[in-house]
């Protein structure tokens, strides 16, 4: 009975160990940054769920935050998205497309002299809400909203 | 190795303006190919922009944005001559590192 038990323990002990071996193996790529890609942010397939995993579960409206993208785009595969943030401690800004498999496009931290703006190209597979997400330093959150109408999809490429 | 970045960062009075143009196919993985197979997805997923230095921005993408994508920053306190170097890496592990001086 003992014998067995032995055995049990050390198979499970050297089965541990490769497992960690091979996460060690797996992570390589990703430690390179500091800061590791937000998979749930990022493969969420709902507007609400992405802004949940991003921690901005309540946010509210603000002027200060300024979305700028066309009315009507048509290419969807290449739809200029600039959001300036003049909110004041604005620390990262993410931007999402409500209709998009994944609406999470790009979230983007600023620090030391980087100003709270950016310019993206983002596809869009059909006519969609554009929303961009700020973060402030004291952990509050603010959203801007803007509808782009597309009149050729973005998902061809 | 994927092909180099363009960057050209300049000042605008006190403010530097960086604009990075990376070469990637940026594959969403919801694309099929002719043969009706979907394409796997393939698209850079984070990006870190120094300057001087410093490090100023830290970016995570998805694969909505575009092929060949542009990103367009601004960094007040630097100054020309300083070195700027922009990194990413894609889903596979793929990656570039590419750098310029910020010109007058």
């Amino acid at each position: 009975m003992d014998t067995i038990r032995r055995q049990l323990l050390k198979g499970a002990g050297a089965t541990g160990a490769l497992a960690a071996a091979l996460a060690a193996g797996l992570l390589k790529p990703t430690q390179v940054l500091a800061n590791e890609w937000n998979r749930a942010a990022f493969e969420a397939k709902e507007s609400p769920a992405v802004l949940k995993a991003l921690g901005a579960g309540s946010s509210s409206d603000s002027k200060d935050l300024l979305l700028k993208a066309p009315d009507i785009a048509e290419n969807g595969a290449v739809v200029p998205v600039d959001v300036v943030s003049n909110i004041p401690n604005t620390i990262s800004i993410a931007i999402l497309v409500d209709k998009n498999p994944f609406p999470l496009s790009a979230a983007f931290d600023f620090a030391s002299g980087a100003m709270p703006e950016m310019s993206v190209r983002l596809k869009l597979g059909q006519t969609s809400v554009v929303k961009a997400v700020a973060k402030t330093a004291d952990g509050k959150y603010y959203t801007v909203q803007k509808e782009v109408k597309v009149t050729v999809g973005g998902c061809g490429g | 190795m994927a092909d180099p970045m363009k960057i050209r960062a300049q000042m605008k009075g006190d403010v530097a303006e960086v604009r990075v143009l990376m070469a990637h196919a940026m594959e969403t993985g919801q694309r099929k190919d002719n043969a009706g197979n979907l394409v796997p997805a393939h698209f850079i997923q984070q990006i870190t922009v120094e300057v001087g230095g410093k490090l100023v921005i830290q970016g995570q993408t998805g694969t909505s944005v575009s092929r060949n994508p542009v990103f367009a920053f601004k960094v007040k306190g630097a100054k020309a001559g300083d070195k700027v170097v922009v990194n990413w890496v894609d889903n596979k592990g793929e990656k570039r590192t590419d750098e310029a001086a910020i010109t007058a």
